[in-house]
């Protein structure tokens, strides 16, 4: 009996569950505006965690893409919104091109390198990145250059959208939250990625998510047996590519706003490597875990840097150490440290503790 | 007789694209002022490139923190001429080429000390596990990045060039910048001696030998880690003189200057195939012509350019050029 109760596994999923009920009532328990831009943050990250995690945790490929595809979905919607004027036919047509674009793009990668060896994958991959993000600032007609570009969202979604009404007429408050639209738009933008995010959990337990699991472990075993290795690869990376840039949409739609360093950078390469790993590379809900840790991390490392800068600001070269721009030395350390003794991540390492038995 | 066949074809692709781009640009002083940009740029990449492919040749270890080494590189170098100052900028050749002597020497000799350590802190605990290796070589990089935010700072630095290296000799009605000519001997001579110490010498022999089978070459009795650790750091030191290199022709330096080139590095070790210098040596001087003629037909799409030709040669040769190792 006690070895059917798994400790690790049940905190793993009670934490998720935890973070789950908190995203769904977060315009209501932290009401300020900037809560609830870290809350929409969390839900898209989550999104391009997990679609990034089929990749490398499910499937181990290694991507250095995964910021392109999530940037044409935010550029797509973004130019049309920009073009068309505020309006649904504008994010369907845009999101559209967006997505439609990242899946030809994934296909076209896909089958000119993945029949060859992992590292060569990466390094496609890492150098399509940066001619994106090249292209990106280039063509500043249409993207706007590295100012990136400002446009309106749907006016259902603005803050100044009556939703319900009271008695006066002014916007009806529910334990003191304006029903405006901007709730609209955060649950617009929670429901679309626990939707987006429930999907890929189901293909990770289906037979599908089976057989990458055994490309992973033994790529001639799984060939030998009679999968198509690359048919495979290349459809689980079209299938992440679209995942990406429809959370890339997400954020477009969210954010009224985008530019490379919100939607294409390398920064954010690195931070969906370091969420995944944190989290736990092949578990659905690692992602979950370590985009919460990383977004806390985030905020709450860099004040603690600053107090550590500040209180050794006497010494030699501490404080350029501490100094909060340097956060993501610190960081980077961590990660690597992470990859040499927890390389299963918080999730993994949790839930293998008494799950293997 | 059609691998022969084959082998030509390969090396003269430089020479096809360089006829493309004459009738493409029209003007014959362009186009040589071109070719030799080009030329000289293909040199400094093959720097960066060489030690990339050799590394990953011999121990299957692809080092996504290679980077770093050129940006150190460059960073050392320009530190090194502005410390010199008047022996940069003064008349006598004799104490301008001393001052550019310390300058890519300092840079080489980071290179190598850094390379050792890099080898044994970060690369050692991760052979044979290719996730893990990119993972940890990406870690690396972005703490390498940090650092040298924090001690050189994120504003633009401005390299000084010996004052033999500046200016230009006109050759036939041509005028040709003598840091290009300086930059492709250079990175000529450095091949030379590579394919010397590959071909001609013993630790050569043993270096191919292991690139081809490592594992027969261990049972032979070779320590081959210890002739890796000397690769590894022959690597780095040339990609911080290739760093170095640039600086200078650049002129102003940003921390951005490693990322940036290592688009165009594994670009050429793609292209080249992995483990060769003849392959990186090829696929530098393709990538540099290119980049150059595209930056004067139509300068948005010059690295779009580079990146199709990758693909079209992948799509041609899935493992390169001319690689020297298989799968």
């Amino acid at each position: 009996m006690a070895a059917r109760f798994h400790t690790g596994r049940l905190i793993v999923y009670g934490l998720a569950g935890l973070i789950g009920l908190l995203l769904l009532f977060a315009p209501f328990l932290f009401p300020d505006v900037r809560a609830q831009e870290v809350a929409a943050r969390i839900c898209i990250f989550i999104v391009l965690v997990a679609s990034y995690d089929l990749l490398i945790g499910y499937t181990g490929i290694v991507s250095f893409a995964h910021t392109m595809f999530f940037g044409l979905g935010a550029y797509g919607t973004a130019i049309a919104l920009k073009t068309m004027g505020p309006g649904w036919d504008a994010i369907l047509l845009g999101g559209a091109a967006g997505v439609l674009s990242a899946l030809v793009l994934a296909v076209l990668i896909g089958l000119l390198s993945l029949r060859v060896k992992a590292i060569f994958f990466a390094m496609v991959t890492l150098a399509a990145a940066s001619v994106a993000l090249v292209l990106a600032s280039q063509l500043s007609d249409f993207t706007g250059g590295e100012d990136g570009m400002t446009y309106e969202a749907p006016k259902l979604f603005s803050a100044a959208t009556k939703l319900l009404t009271d008695d006066e007429g002014k916007t009806l408050r529910i334990f003191g939250v304006a029903m405006n639209g901007k709730i609209l738009a955060y649950y617009f933008v929670f429901l679309s990625s626990l939707a987006l995010f429930l999907l890929m959990l189901r293909i990770t337990v289906s037979p599908l998510g089976s057989v990458l699991q055994a490309i992973r472990e033994n790529e001639m075993r799984a060939e030998a047996i009679g999968y198509r290795v690359v048919a495979y690869r290349t459809g689980i990376f079209c299938t992440a590519a679209v995942a990406a840039a429809l959370a890339g949409v997400l954020r477009a739609v969210w954010l009224k706003y985008v530019g490379p360093d919100v939607a294409l950078s390398f920064a954010i390469m690195i931070d969906i490597l370091l969420m995944t790993v944190i989290g736990g590379m092949g578990t659905m809900v690692g992602a979950i875990l370590g985009v919460v840790v990383m977004s806390l991390a985030q905020f709450y490392l860099k004040d603690l840097m600053e107090i550590g800068a500040e209180a050794t600001a006497a010494l030699p070269i501490v404080p350029h150490l501490l100094n909060p721009d340097r956060w993501l030395l610190w960081l980077g350390l961590i990660f690597i440290l992470l990859v040499y003794f927890f390389p299963a991540g918080i999730a993994g390492t949790l839930m293998k503790k008494d799950g293997g038995r | 007789m059609i691998p022969l066949l084959s082998r030509i074809n390969v090396n003269i692709l430089p020479v096809i694209l360089a006829v493309i781009a004459f009738a493409l640009i029209g003007s014959a002083s362009s186009w040589v002022t071109l070719t030799v940009a080009g030329l000289a740029m293909g040199m400094m990449i093959f720097l960066m490139a060489s030690g990339l492919s050799l590394i990953f040749g011999l121990m299957d270890v692809l080092n996504f923190g290679h980077s770093a080494f050129v940006s150190f590189g460059a960073f050392i170098a320009a530190s090194a001429l502005a410390a010199l100052g008047a022996w940069v900028t003064g008349d006598s050749v004799f104490l301008n080429a001393a001052a550019l002597t310390a300058a890519v020497g300092a840079a080489v000799a980071f290179g190598a000390v850094a390379g050792w350590f890099f080898e044994r802190v970060i690369v050692k605990p991760v052979y044979k596990d290719h996730l893990r290796q990119i993972l940890i070589t990406m870690g690396a990089l972005v703490i390498s990045e940090q650092l040298i935010l924090m001690i050189w700072g994120g504003v633009p630095i401005s390299v000084p060039r010996p004052a033999f290296l500046t200016g230009s000799i006109v050759i036939g009605g041509v005028a040709i910048e003598v840091y290009r000519i300086f930059a492709f001997l250079l990175g000529l001579a450095v091949y030379i001696a590579l394919y010397l110490v590959l071909n001609r010498t013993r630790i050569g022999l043993l270096i191919r030998a292991g690139v081809e089978n490592r594992e027969m070459v261990e049972a032979l009795g070779f320590r081959i880690d210890r002739l890796f650790i000397a690769v590894f750091m022959a690597g780095s030191a040339l990609a911080a003189m290739g760093g170095a290199m640039w600086a200078g022709y650049q002129g102003l330096i940003t921390p951005m200057i490693g990322s940036e080139m290592m688009i165009l590095v594994f670009i050429v070790v793609i292209i080249g195939g992995l483990g060769s210098i003849e392959g990186s040596l090829l696929g530098a001087i393709l990538v540099g012509l290119t980049a150059n003629y595209v930056a004067f037909l139509a300068p948005k799409l010059s690295l779009a350019t580079n990146m199709m030709l990758m693909m079209a040669i992948l799509l041609w040769r899935p493992y390169g050029l001319r690689p020297a190792v298989k799968g």
